[in-house]
């Protein structure tokens, strides 16, 4: 709800930035606004928030906006490649030692996923051909320890228990042994869940981590998780120096701005993310696409990356020098047709260029598909010549190009026509002298 | 009242555990909380001649640091600037009183204690994401429920999570509540149609329903809950009588949509806050209420099992602010 009238927002500001060349700081303010208040609707910690968009606001001023942009898409693409630089560079692995066995500890507050995520890891450090052991150290919660016992017997995986009556130390200690002497390589201790302000309860995990030495101290943390998600990290990272993150719960609709935050108070990468409920629902964590989720923005983030990846710059230029000098080909009208097509379906394209689709003239515009590859059959059927001079198309050349192309005549009739106002059109804004795009003017495709 | 609040906000010790009285709980629970927020806005408002945008920007960031959303927090900062432009206001010192009678007004003056039915059973049904503590909950309810005198049955409608039915019966015992459960995988429907008939032969007073954590976008799981409440009200007149959502205190902005998908599905009648204890300011509640309008219950103050508190607006918010 909060979130709708928030990308609206947004479109109307990426539609009303055009300036061309390098980004102003009015851009970079105008736009930066919006992004500050996605992130934070997402949760990102607002300290960190404005830290971050401080960096961006200095990496984005004077930058050149590229051809294929516009400003306010600009700005947004430095933002998601910061995100995404920002959480990722770390291979979602668990650090195995050298000399056997590994030892992995779990924390975090109560209800994070500690004894999920153990299980789940276990699960996949099974697969990978290891032999791991889940240790029960959580004397606290009621059941938990059966929790976990019933969790192993569903992976057939180990699990070291002492009961609820005994020191989670000793436990521990007594799990490492007993692995070595079984031959499980990986230890995973499961905690009990605890306030990062439990003086008592962190202080019980310093002395295990002094026990047991562990190789990771993972981190489990809840994707829903608001501001205080810096607190919370911070003390765990403080007392025992966390190596790395689980995010759980990522499989509901939370936009998990906790992952930057964590990121930036402990400096610690997400490692893995839980996405369900089944125990083998554990992904290892994509930057990029958390990068995405925080920012939300996905639609526009889609069209960045479509016109990224396909318009050739060096020929968008030629087409832009042409439609001044109303030069316009059927030629390159199909050069910008197969362009557009490689981008994916026209009328999807067209909703994800803001403000297009809000616009109530397009509302209910079908873009048909078939009628595409039609008008790309009929422009296929013509020489060379042809499609360079349209003019010199009469009849039987339509009736040959209708043959060829499998259409009627009448398609072909309609299409030239078009393509003729089309280019009416493009001359009319030339001859205003001011270039195709003069100002206050919105470019139109000449398709559309 | 406020004596009482002033006498938690005043008093910043607080001893550990056992023995101590419900004020020195909740001042023990809510002292993070008072601390983070009156703490800030005093030094905000120290120092300062006159009420000006920095200071209003400052308190705008306090609200979103407390996880009240940006939406909400900017316009409870428009009211204060309305309120600062017709005059209402001219210290800084009076700002914090203001915010104070804004807060309240977002999330109710009274605090409304649970619904009962008008005779038999009363059945209170508790939903919400995975790891908010619903079994602690309920357990904690139980609790309170026999500490004044009812007879309480429990019924173990998780049957997914591994040990949760244990984990369950372990708090019943504790609070001296009858239980009622199946094993683990069995239909959590049918579980609830059991504890409907034995509620009913037992004649108890109230019967509370510990469900299966679920995320609010899993539209099976949400079904499966329905269904629940479904078979609840056809074995018992009027139930449930309430529909509890428990919500984690450290839950960001995502509390609204929990709250809105639970309450489309289930009709929820009420929130308890848990994890109080903690830092976590909880501020996601007053957004819930704004939005949906759905009131707090209780509130969690910590792992006890008397740690499960009526949440009284006034003072929840008096401690929040006064100094």
């Amino acid at each position: 709800m909060v979130f709708e009238g928030l990308s609206e927002k947004l479109q109307e500001v990426l539609r009303k930035l055009r300036s061309k060349g390098k980004l102003t700081e009015k851009d970079v303010d105008e736009i930066l606004r919006e992004v500050r208040v996605a992130l934070l609707e997402a949760d990102v910690n607002f300290r960190v928030v404005r830290e971050f968009i401080q960096s961006i606001r200095e990496k984005a001023v004077g930058q050149e906006v590229l051809g294929s942009l516009t400003p306010g898409q600009q700005v947004i693409k430095i933002v998601h490649s910061e995100l995404t630089r920002l959480m990722g560079g770390v291979q979602s692995k668990i650090a195995i030692a050298s000399r056997p066995p590994t030892i992995v500890m779990l924390v975090g507050l109560q209800g994070a996923g500690k004894t999920t995520a153990c299980a789940k890891l276990a699960g996949s450090l099974k697969k990978q051909g290891h032999s791991p052991l889940m240790v029960a150290a959580d004397v606290y919660r009621p059941a938990a320890i059966r929790q976990l016992e019933v969790l192993g017997e569903t992976l057939d995986i180990p699990v070291f228990s002492m009961g609820a009556d005994q020191n989670p130390v000793d436990i521990a200690k007594g799990a490492v042994s007993s692995a070595m002497s079984k031959g499980r390589d990986v230890v995973l201790i499961d905690t009990a869940g605890r306030l990062h302000i439990d003086e008592e309860l962190m202080a019980e995990l310093e002395a295990i981590k002094a026990a047991v030495s562990p190789h990771e101290i993972l981190l489990v943390a809840d994707a829903m998780t608001g501001q205080d998600a810096v607190n919370v990290a911070k003390a765990f990272n403080e007392r025992l120096g966390i190596t790395g993150v689980v995010l759980t719960k990522l499989d509901g609709d939370a936009r998990g701005g906790a992952a930057l935050s964590i990121r930036s108070v402990t400096g610690c990468p997400v490692k893995f993310a839980g996405v369900g409920e089944k125990l083998d629902a554990l992904e290892p964590f994509h930057p990029e696409r958390m990068a995405s989720r925080i920012l939300g923005m996905g639609d526009v983030l889609t069209l960045i990356e479509k016109a990224e990846a396909v318009i050739d710059r060096e020929k968008a230029k030629k087409i832009e020098q042409k439609l001044r000098r109303a030069e316009f080909t059927l030629e390159d009208f199909m050069d910008q047709l197969s362009q557009m097509r490689k981008m994916g379906p026209i009328d999807q394209l067209l909703g994800m260029i803001p403000g297009f689709g809000n616009r109530k003239a397009l509302k209910g515009l079908q873009v048909d598909e078939k009628q595409l590859a039609r008008i790309e059959a009929i422009v296929n059927s013509m020489t060379p010549e042809e499609r360079r001079k349209p003019d010199i198309i009469n009849g039987s050349r339509r009736r040959r190009i209708a043959m060829g192309s499998g259409t009627s005549v009448q398609d072909v009739n309609s299409l030239l026509k078009q393509f003729s106002q089309t280019r009416k059109l493009l001359k009319q804004f030339g001859d205003g002298g001011k270039g195709p795009f003069g100002k206050g003017r919105e470019m139109r495709m000449p398709l559309i | 009242m406020i004596e009482m609040a002033n006498k938690i906000a005043n008093d910043g010790s607080g001893g550990n555990g056992k023995g101590v009285s419900f004020l020195e709980r909740l001042k023990q629970g809510l002292k993070k909380t008072r601390e983070g927020l009156v703490g800030r806005v005093e030094t905000l408002v120290r120092g300062r001649a006159k009420i000006d945008d920095d200071l209003l920007d400052d308190i705008e960031e306090l609200l979103i640091e407390s996880d009240l959303g940006v939406s909400v927090a900017t316009e409870v900062i428009e009211n204060l600037k309305k309120k600062v432009a017709e005059g209402r206001v001219t210290s800084p010192d009076a700002v914090m009183g203001l915010l104070k009678e804004e807060l309240l007004a977002l999330v109710g003056e009274e605090g409304e204690s649970i619904r009962a039915a008008a005779g038999g059973t009363t059945v209170i049904m508790v939903v919400g994401v995975n790891g908010t503590g619903k079994t602690t909950t309920v357990g904690k309810l139980a609790a309170l429920l026999r500490a004044s005198g009812n007879r309480v049955m429990v019924a173990a409608a998780d049957t997914f999570r591994a040990a949760a039915i244990e984990q369950l019966e372990v708090w019943a015992r504790r609070a001296g509540a009858e239980f009622i459960s199946q094993q683990q995988g069995s239909d959590p429907a049918a579980v609830v149609y059991d504890a409907a008939a034995a509620a009913r032969s037992r004649k108890v007073d109230y019967l509370l329903i510990d469900t299966a954590g679920r995320l609010h976008t899993k539209s099976n799981l949400m079904e499966e809950l329905k269904k629940i409440r479904r078979v609840v009200g056809r074995e018992l007149e009027g139930a449930p009588h309430e529909v509890l959502l428990v919500v984690d205190a450290t839950t960001g902005q995502n509390g609204v949509a929990q709250a809105s998908r639970f309450k489309d599905a289930v009709d929820v009648t009420g929130l308890v806050l848990t994890k109080l204890d903690g830092t976590a300011k909880g501020g996601i509640a007053i957004s819930i209420r704004k939005e949906l309008g759905i009131p707090v219950r209780f509130i969690g103050v910590g792992e006890a099992v008397e740690d499960l508190r009526e949440f009284n607006p006034r003072l929840f918010i008096d401690a929040l602010f006064s100094s």
